[in-house]
């Protein structure tokens, strides 16, 4: 297969710009800035790109809806706060090709008409930042970033913004109310982003690896670039990364719509030996746990929705026969309850609740009528909380009470841990 | 301490900015490499700097991780004890850790040498377990590598 999001990554540093010319870099801005906003808008609807965040909103449809009306300043916001446990792919994309997601941001910001991007990444990637800072520089040099970009009239800027911790950071709106300064609680809806953003101006925001898109969908085209799917109806390529004990975890780029089954067994090298597997967490800590009879699941967002699960960032946490699944979500709520920003009382005071009755029963000690009030919890909390944080915590709990219901009732009945 | 020097840089980055508040988690960042973490009067020169009552230096101080407003060791260990590394075997590196350096999760050591605390998903999943001191990753961690990481950063 024909690699594109990864191409530079053999290098083992940050591809220079230099580097990223010499494998087609820039031309992407090149063929763009031919064309007109709305015809860059057109080709990345085309294209089917879907955010690569987890939502998978379609990319082309958020930039459809980018107030260009009013007048600017607009902004474009890169996500590269990237927090969700078991997820470790924008951090490669971004130390190993940085000018991937420049170039991405500069053509985001042509067709949605920003003149000031920012790419806002958590502090602990300081080696990724500082590949980014370098790239920026590079390429504000060589005149791609800066007035009157390759002589097309277009004038854009880029910051980079570090941040300072807290998984929140990475909802849009969160995000905006960090940039401005402010503690990054999330804000109501409406007003969107769209017309209300970033400093109340129109802003359109996307996740890193949607942005390293971009510059291929340009390159091949629409139809090119869709092709590359598995299968007919998917579109372009994905990051798929495996962690947990398999014999090679790691980061592929793979057809979008891969099943799950070959992303762990064939990428990822199958399970280490004495080992089984159990479970997945298909795209992070808050999608919905995947059992073994739906391995055969083709990895892509709708039909992992139609499983009951969330492809979310296409990362996948394996869970062997060693892992008790209370345990599992135990660490999860873990998780989620610091993180929670606050905010909401569903997210800051259930999930403790939550983590709580998960305690007790791995400890032998409740009832099992505690395991209804875990569930009333849940689905009390599910649709109630202000933002999709609480929800995306509860969801996998959820999924384990459906799926895992006789490996919870064990510990109750027996009082104890049947794993451990 | 900031010099007078770093002040005056980073008054006139201030003074670039159309909104000075949008300075102050790189502030917090800068007065925590000088002070060693965001002590009050760390926090009050962050807020002079940034033209902003102190309350509201202390209002992002208090909800960032990585802005500490009680005093850390030398090196922050930051132990990844999300699901990734907690399914590769954290919870025994944690405690190995705690044995180690003879604290509980978020002590210092009495050298003033290391803080412990836990830090969520490090992106480092592919080599979980994972952990970072200070700045610096390590990956496929187990109790003797921890040692020797230990000794390695003490000195």
């Amino acid at each position: 297969m024909q690699l594109l999001l990864t191409k530079n990554f053999h290098l083992g540093h940050p591809a220079s710009l230099k580097e990223y010319e010499a494998s087609g870099g820039y031309s992407g801005l090149r063929a763009a800035l031919k064309m007109t906003p709305d015809d860059v808008i057109k080709t990345v609807t085309d294209s089917g790109l879907r955010g690569r965040g987890g939502a998978g909103f379609p990319t082309g449809k958020k930039w459809s809806l980018t107030d260009r009306k009013s007048p600017g300043p607009r902004y474009f916001l890169v996500n590269a706060d990237e927090m969700e446990p078991g997820t470790f792919k924008d951090r490669f994309l971004i130390e190993n090709d940085p000018h991937q997601v420049i170039e991405g941001l500069l053509i985001s910001g042509y067709a949605t008409e920003a003149e000031k991007g920012y790419i806002f990444i958590r502090y602990e990637y300081s080696g990724a930042a500082r590949a980014l800072e370098r790239a920026v520089n590079e390429a504000k040099s060589a005149g791609f970033i800066g007035k009157d970009i390759l002589g097309s009239g277009f004038s854009m800027e880029i910051s980079v913004h570090r941040s300072a911790g807290r998984y929140e950071c990475g909802e849009e709106t969160a995000l905006m109310n960090a940039l401005e300064g402010r503690r990054a609680n999330p804000r109501s809806k409406p007003p969107y982003p769209a017309s209300k953003g970033f400093r109340m101006r129109p802003t359109t925001i996307n996740n890193a690896e949607t942005v390293a898109n971009i510059p291929h969908i340009m390159s091949l085209g629409a139809s090119g670039w869709k092709a590359l799917a598995a299968y007919e109806g998917g579109a372009g390529t994905k990051l798929y990364g495996v962690s947990g004990r398999v014999k090679n975890p790691g980061l592929f780029e793979l057809p979008t719509g891969t099943p799950l089954k070959e992303i762990i067994e064939i990428h990822g090298g199958g399970m280490r030996d004495g080992y089984s597997f159990k479970a997945c967490l298909p795209g992070g800590a808050s999608t919905p746990i995947i059992a073994p009879d739906k391995m055969d699941v083709r990895m892509d967002f709708d039909t992992v929705s139609r499983i009951g699960s969330r492809m979310g960032t296409g990362c996948v946490t394996v869970f062997d026969d060693t892992c008790c699944i209370v345990r599992a979500m135990i660490n999860n709520l873990l998780f989620f309850t610091r993180e929670s920003c606050g905010w909401c009382t569903p997210c800051r005071d259930g999930l403790p609740f939550v983590h709580n009755i998960l305690q007790r029963i791995e400890a032998g000690v409740a009832d099992m009528d505690e395991l209804g009030v875990l569930e009333e919890n849940c689905e009390t909390i599910y649709p109630n909380s202000f933002c999709a944080f609480a929800p995306g915590a509860v969801d996998p709990v959820r999924s384990m009470l459906r799926l895992f219901r006789e490996e919870v009732e064990k510990h109750i009945k027996t009082k104890r841990c049947p794993i451990a | 301490m900031f010099s007078d020097e770093r002040m005056k840089k980073l008054r006139e980055y201030v003074a670039s900015l159309e909104h000075p508040e949008e300075a102050l988690v790189d502030l917090m960042h800068e007065a925590q490499e000088a002070y060693g973490y965001l002590s009050d009067e760390a926090a009050e020169k962050v807020a002079e700097i940034a033209n902003v009552p102190v309350i509201k230096v202390d209002e992002l101080a208090t909800f960032y991780s990585l802005i500490f407003r009680r005093p850390v060791g030398r090196k922050v260990i930051f132990v990844c004890d999300s699901i990734s590394c907690w399914v590769m075997g954290m919870e025994n590196l944690f405690e190995h850790l705690k044995d180690r350096l003879g604290i509980d999760i978020g002590g210092t050591t009495s050298d003033g040498a290391f803080t412990l605390l836990p830090i969520c998903c490090i992106g480092a999943c592919h080599v979980a377990p994972a952990m970072m001191v200070g700045e610096k990753l390590y990956g496929n961690l187990t109790p003797e590598k921890i040692d020797e990481i230990l000794e390695k950063e003490r000195a």
